[in-house]
Formats: structure tokens, C-alpha cells, sequence
């Protein structure tokens, strides 16, 4: 089946608000390319479950669409139009399973050595749409806040090496109740500009105390979900004939209840949790990459107002001879190798905050949990510089926003 | 992607000096373009009995977490002892598939491959193995290949008509070596045995257990208990594919031989400092392989040593990727990476940041050892040969 040949029965599948938006614009997604079109369907499908900033990118990139002319949808899509598919593809059910077909997609785009040609295609795409597309600036200027080392006594390996071209470095922090005055401060900015999924903590161990206006997420409540996970994985691998794609479907599949999640509460956040450990590299096993990795999912999601993020001591990995030793099941933890982990997840965290709007205003600190280093980046704050002034988090805090 | 301050573009070009500089500052290296050709010159200090080894760095390796200044402090045996003997390519360029197997399969057959990067297949088109032992009239025993996991079984030979099965290199995968001398125990060691770290849960099953039991004994001269009591001393795959290494060069000495490792590629759990342990402990195993070939006889004197990663990894500044994390994006800095060689006959100290591609390797290694690999696509590297 191609774009042009589509009803409003095929998204009876869709949730109620997702159907109603494809359909809704049904004359719009006829005129796209099968190249392009299941890509946008990945994203309708999930509308119930996206967060508010996420449909309202999706509403405008919609409405977007059906604002175009013939010849404003050809010159858009120009480039997509001249990928070439298989039969296998078109013949797929794509409306249904748009992210099947789009996984699909990539191998085909990758063996026909089509994939660079896809690649300026949605670059083009994407640079024409925002450029088209009103951009509302946030409410107040983003700040974000990653914490890293806990547990670590010393480390004699400077720190923060990738941020420093673009902030202060503050060598003579006060270490003091530092964890505390940063969740309080989030906390605050929380209930003073209160904004559904606006404000974030994230934490790669056990949450330390904080408001409840905070939408929060940590490695350890999600234990449960995680051994359901793994234990769940395993089974699948056992059966005759399984394979990665295969496995990868059917972890596309799970729901919240499959893994044990409960029946109740906020199912956004449910949805969003299951989608970084089903589809995150890593989650499951490593808190520094879970932390890491929700920090990038939350930031191009949700894209906060606030976001603080502390990584906490990862499992250690065993080396080989360990793994062949008798005592193999003993789980270890590594505190330096988790603080080198955490370091680099920062600078992401960093460039993945200066991806979204508002990116001139925004602020960012990062800290050695319970040390005296720490490295602050905002439009009031030199680059490329040395601080050895005493401060404690408020103070510090007090200069970025 | 917004425009801002600190927009991403602007941290890219912190790196976007002529990939020349970088090395030529920190080595004290000479600029191939100034060095005069002597091919006769060369070719005299070539020894009859001609040795090649490849060593794929792998999987996937960054230029900023290896040759790139913030890099070098990550490989400071290729830096110290390896470079200033070798001649460096900056700027190899792999245009194909973007997956371990399939991408390791091009660089042997000197063609993008497009076979299923997880299914146990074998390359469309003859490998390199195939054209060295068919035209050279070598025996099975004088190419063989040493990869870390199933996925790579079938890497020694093609299933092209003219070529394909018995012709190609005999393939040795350390860690299946290991599960069937280690077959008396429980599932203790499924974990060490993964596959690949790309899909971590997934491993083809291979057949003949009696058969790999037949190599250690017949070939390597190894007994399970001993292979055993090795293995559990080494802390890493790679280490254990170097063991092997060792053994199938004192016992069998083929001209040439292939290395895949693949320990930098637990990059995919997302853990920073253990895709840098990967490359650190990578960069001390060549520096050791080299150290081999030179105090072995056979190898001394006469070996070629080829060194380059399958290909990089996601670059931090592209929002559609993880970063270091994957090789996905098809960006520039997962296609791009560098090709290090070393022996006799290769300028020391020189490097050349003209564009390579990996399908120049086969037919470079066809100049060197005088075949020709009439179905690859690449050009030979004139500067090696």
C-alpha cells in the first residue's frame, strides 16, 4: 500500500487522540513520500502517551504539512521521493507498525547504499521545518544540574575537560549539604514556574529527598522493572529461531504491565521509563549509562526547564578470568570508573541542553559530588576560566540564574 | 537544532584543523607528500619470504579517543614504539555498512558488502584469503583468521562461484574455543561468551564441538585444561585472541594472518571509561603482537604489519546519535578513521592525509604479496607498495 491509497479505518488501531490527529490531516499525509511517511506515524502513534512539549511540536509539524502546496510539498520532499524501496517495504503494514517498518527502513537504506541520500533528505527536512515553524522560547531560561562521583574519596585526573573551553572552573566549592541546596533550589524553580514534565530529577542510585514537584525517575525504583526485563530477555533468547530483529520487536511490544509496572499512576512517565530500558543500550545493566541516557531522552522529549541529574556507582564489569572464576556472582561496584562515566555523560548532558530553544540563556553546572570542583557555563559566567573563590551551591547558583 | 552560543557546529570545528597537524605536532613526523619515492630503493630491503598481518582495531574507534590530541594519552604503545617506525594514514574512509561483521567482511573482500551484519553468512564476493591462497598457490595452512565471536565464522571464504569453499583462510574464534574446552560447565561463562556488544543477547550457534577441540589439540598444540588454565589468566577476549595468536605463530607460522578485535566495542553499554579501558588495553595488544613478530624468526625482518579501526563511532555533535555510545549515524566521524603500517618497506615516520578508502586494502595486500583481486572495488594504496 502507498500514502495515497490511505483511510481513516487503517489507524483504527492508533489510541483515540492519535487516530484522530491522522485522520484529521489524512488529505496531507496522502501527498507524502512512503520513504518519509511511516517516520511521521512513529511519532502519531504515540501521541497519547508523549509529553506536552512533544504534541505540541507534533501538532505544529502537522499542521505544518497540511499548510503546504503541492509544489511546497514536492520541493520538501524532493529528496525522499527519489529513495528507492522494496516491494517487501511497500507491501508492509506500515500504518500499523510504523517503527518496525522505519527499522526495516534503515537496513534497506544501508545495503541499497542509500543511506547518506536519506541522510540529506531529512537534514533538509528538518532545517526547512523549524525554519517554517514559530519557535516559542521557554518561559524562563533552562538550567541544568549534573552531579557526579558519588563515592569516590579522590581523583587525581582533572575533571570537566570537555566543558572547560565553555565556562568557570570553581576550584574551592563548599561541599557542604551541596546535594541538598541543589534539589531544594530545583525544587523551588519547580513550584515558582510550575509547568507539566517541566522540572526534573534524575537519579542513577537511590533519590535523595526532594519536592514532589519535581517529576522524578532513578535506577533504583526501577529494579523490579529492570529484572523483569532482563529475566524476560533471556526467555526470548532461549527460544529456537530467535534473532536480534526479532528480539528487538519484541521488546517494542512490551507494555508497562508486562514488566511488572504498576496498573496505576502517571502513564506517561510509565511509557517513557519502559522505552529507556527497552530501547536504551546499556540501561538495564549499567546505572552511569541509564542515567546518561535519560538525561538525552528527557532533554529531547520532555525538553525541561530544569533538569538535575546525579550519577551514582555502576556494577563493575568483570574481566575475564574473574568471569571464569568460581566466585562470579558477587556484584562489585565502580566508584572511579563510574566518576570517568559520569564525566563524559555531563558534557552530554551540556550539549543536549544547548540543542533546544533558548540555548543563548541556558545554564549549566556540573559537580564532584562532595569535593571542591565544580564548573559553571552561563551567559553571565566567563569562558575558558579559573575561579578560586570560596562558594557554596546557593552562591554558585546565584551567578548562573 | 537551534542556532546558540554554544552551538554543537562550533565544538565540532575545535576539530576541524588538517587532520596532518595533529600527528605531525606530536610524533615529529614528516609529511608523505615530501617524501621522494624510491620504490627500487624499498624493494631491495624487502626479504624473500614476504609476511602480512592485519589487525582490525576494533570495533570502532574514534580519532578523538586515539590519534586526536586528547586522544593520544589513550594509545601510548601505537605512539611511542609503533608510529615513528610506520607509515599513518589520517584519513581512511569506510562508505559502506556501518556494522561489525559485514564492515570486516568489505575490508576482506575490497567491496561493500551488504550481507546481514547478524546472520552467519559469507561475503558475496572472494576475500582477500581466496585470492592470496588461489593465485599464490598457498595451502590452507598458510592464511588464517582469528576473530573474537560466531558472527565472524564464515569470514575466511566467499561463496563467489569461482572461489569459495576450501579456498579461503581457516578461521579461528578464541572465545568458542573456550566454550567448547570449558562444555563441563554451567552457564557461569555465557556472559564472557556474548557474541557482540551491538546486540549483547544474541549469539549464532555453531556446530562441532569435537571439531574445535581437534584445533587446540592438532594445531595449537594445546590441551582443553591447558587452553583453560590460560584463558582463566587473561582479563579480556582480545587478550585471549593474542594467546592464540602467540600459539598459531610458534606452531604454524602462516604469511598471513588476520586479527579482529573487538573489546573497544563494549562502547555499546554506554560506559565512557570502559570503551577507553577497550582502547587502552587494543593499543598495548599491538604494541605486544609487534613485539612478537619481531623476536620470532620466522616473522623477524620480513613481516608487514597493517593496523586500522573497521571504522569510527558516532560523533558528539550529531544530535541523531549517543555519541561514542554507536556507530549509526553514518556520519562523518563513524565513516572516517586511519590505517597505520609497519615492516619492511614502509617509509618510517611518514604520514599522508590523502583520502583512503578500507576497499584499498585488498588490493594493496594483492600488490604486496603479487595477486590480483580482480572483483575488488578499491585502488591500491601506492604509498605501501
Amino acid at each position: 500500500m502507498l500514502p495515497r491509497d490511505l483511510r481513516p479505518d487503517h489507524f483504527r488501531a492508533y489510541p483515540p487522540q492519535a487516530a484522530k490527529l491522522a485522520v484529521d490531516s489524512l488529505p496531507a499525509l496522502r501527498r507524502l513520500p512512503l520513504s518519509f511517511l511511516p517516520s511521521l506515524l512513529r511519532e502519531v502513534i504515540e501521541y497519547d502517551y508523549k509529553f506536552p512539549a512533544e504534541r505540541a511540536a507534533l501538532e505544529k509539524e502537522v499542521a505544518k504539512l497540511v499548510s503546504l502546496s503541492d509544489s511546497q510539498v514536492a520541493n520538501l520532499f524532493g529528496g525522499f521521493s527519489k529513495i528507492t524501496l522494496s516491494a517487501q517495504l511497500e507491501s508492509s503494514d506500515w500504518v500499523s507498525s510504523p517503527a518496525q517498518f522505519v527499522e526495516q527502513l534503515s537496513a534497506h537504506l544501508w545495503t541499497t547504499h542509500q543511506v547518506d541520500d536519506f541522510r540529506v533528505a531529512a537534514t533538509k527536512y528538518a532545517d526547512d521545518l523549524s525554519a517554517g515553524l514559530a519557535a516559542e522560547p521557554p518561559p524562563i531560561p533552562r538550567l541544568g544540574i549534573t552531579v557526579i562521583g558519588e563515592g569516590v574519596t579522590s581523583f587525581d585526573v582533572p575533571l570537566f575537560r570537555k566543558l572547560r573551553p565553555y565556562g568557570t572552573y570553581f576550584s574551592r566549592v563548599k561541599p557542604e549539604n551541596g546535594l541538598r541546596l541543589l534539589l531544594e533550589a530545583v525544587g523551588t524553580r519547580a513550584k515558582v514556574h510550575s509547568v507539566p514534565y517541566g522540572h526534573w530529577y534524575v537519579d542513577g542510585g537511590e533519590p535523595a529527598d526532594h519536592d514532589s514537584a519535581l517529576t522524578t525517575i532513578s535506577y533504583r525504583a526501577l529494579a523490579p522493572t529492570r529484572e523483569a526485563l532482563l529475566g524476560r530477555i533471556q526467555s526470548e533468547t532461549k527460544r529456537p529461531g530467535m534473532g536480534p530483529e526479532a528480539l528487538r520487536s519484541i521488546m517494542a511490544r512490551l507494555q508497562p504491565a508486562d514488566l511488572r509496572m504498576s496498573r496505576t499512576g502517571d502513564e506517561i512517565l510509565q511509557r517513557f521509563q519502559l522505552k529507556l530500558l527497552t530501547e536504551g543500550s546499556g540501561t538495564q545493566l549499567f546505572s552511569t549509562s541509564f542515567a546518561q541516557w535519560t538525561a538525552r531522552e528527557v532533554l529531547r522529549r520532555a525538553q525541561p526547564l530544569t533538569l538535575l541529574v546525579r550519577f551514582a556507582p555502576r556494577q563493575r564489569q568483570k574481566p575475564m578470568n574473574e568471569l571464569l572464576s568460581a566466585n562470579s556472582n558477587q556484584q562489585e561496584m565502580d566508584a572511579v570508573g563510574s566518576l570517568m562515566d559520569a564525566d563524559m555523560g555531563a558534557y552530554y548532558n551540556w550539549l543536549n541542553q544547548q540543542r533546544l530553544l533558548g540555548a543563548e540563556k541556558s545554564s549549566f553546572l556540573v559537580w564532584f559530588e562532595g569535593h571542591n570542583s565544580a564548573l559553571a557555563i552561563s551567559p553571565s559566567i566567563p569562558r575558558q576560566t579559573e575561579s578560586e573563590s570560596e562558594a557554596d551551591m546557593t552562591k554558585i547558583l546565584s551567578w548562573l540564574v | 537544532m537551534k542556532q546558540s552560543r554554544f552551538n554543537p557546529k562550533e565544538i565540532g570545528s575545535r576539530f576541524s584543523y588538517s587532520r596532518r597537524e595533529f600527528l605531525r605536532d606530536a610524533a615529529g613526523l614528516t609529511l608523505g607528500s615530501t617524501v621522494l619515492r624510491s620504490p627500487l630503493a624499498r624493494a631491495a630491503n624487502v626479504p624473500g619470504k614476504k609476511k602480512v598481518v592485519v589487525v582490525t582495531f576494533g570495533g570502532g574507534a574514534r580519532d578523538q579517543e586515539t590519534f586526536f590530541p586528547e586522544g593520544q594519552e589513550n594509545i601510548p604503545n601505537l605512539m611511542r614504539d609503533l608510529l615513528p617506525r610506520a607509515t599513518f594514514f589520517t584519513h581512511v574512509v569506510n562508505r559502506g555498512i556501518l556494522g561489525h561483521y559485514v564492515a570486516t567482511a568489505s575490508l576482506a573482500t575490497g567491496v561493500y558488502e551488504t550481507i546481514n551484519n547478524f546472520a552467519a553468512l559469507p561475503p558475496a564476493n572472494p576475500t582477500v584469503f581466496e585470492y592470496y591462497r588461489k593465485d599464490l598457490r598457498r595451502p590452507s595452512s598458510d592464511a588464517w583468521v582469528v576473530a573474537p565471536s560466531n558472527g565472524f565464522n564464515r569470514i575466511g571464504e566467499s561463496n563467489h562461484r569461482s572461489y569459495g569453499e576450501g579456498t579461503g583462510a581457516r578461521v579461528i574464534l578464541p572465545k568458542y574455543l573456550l566454550k567448547a574446552a570449558m562444555s563441563d560447565r554451567g552457564a557461569d561463562y555465557e556472559h564472557l561468551l556474548r557474541d557482540n556488544y551491538e546486540n549483547p543477547y544474541y549469539t549464532p550457534e555453531l556446530g562441532n564441538r569435537e571439531f574445535e577441540l581437534q584445533q587446540l589439540e592438532m594445531i595449537l598444540k594445546l590441551s582443553a585444561s591447558e587452553f583453560k588454565a590460560h584463558a582463566k589468566a587473561l582479563s579480556s577476549p582480545d587478550e585471549l585472541s593474542l594467546y592464540i595468536v602467540r600459539q598459531l605463530i610458534g606452531q604454524v607460522a602462516p604469511s598471513f594472518l588476520w586479527i579482529t578485535m573487538h573489546d573497544i566495542d563494549v562502547a555499546h553499554a554506554g560506559a565512557y571509561s570502559l570503551y577507553i579501558e577497550g582502547i587502552r588495553r587494543t593499543d598495548r595488544l599491538c604494541a605486544e603482537l609487534w613485539k612478537l613478530l619481531e623476536s620470532e624468526p620466522e616473522y623477524s625482518g620480513k613481516t608487514t604489519l597493517l593496523i586500522l579501526p573497521d571504522f569510527g563511532r558516532d560523533a558528539d555533535e550529531d544530535a541523531g546519535g549517543n555519541g561514542f555510545q554507536h556507530h549509526r549515524t553514518g556520519d562523518a566521524a563513524a565513516r572516517t578513521t586511519w590505517l597505520m603500517a609497519i615492516g619492511p618497506g614502509i617509509r618510517e615516520g611518514v604520514i599522508y592525509d590523502r583520502v583512503v578508502e578500507s576497499v584499498d586494502l585488498v588490493p594493496t595486500l594483492g600488490a604486496m604479496f603479487g595477486f590480483s583481486p580482480s572483483f575488488a572495488q578499491g585502488k591500491s594504496i601506492s604509498e605501501l607498495v
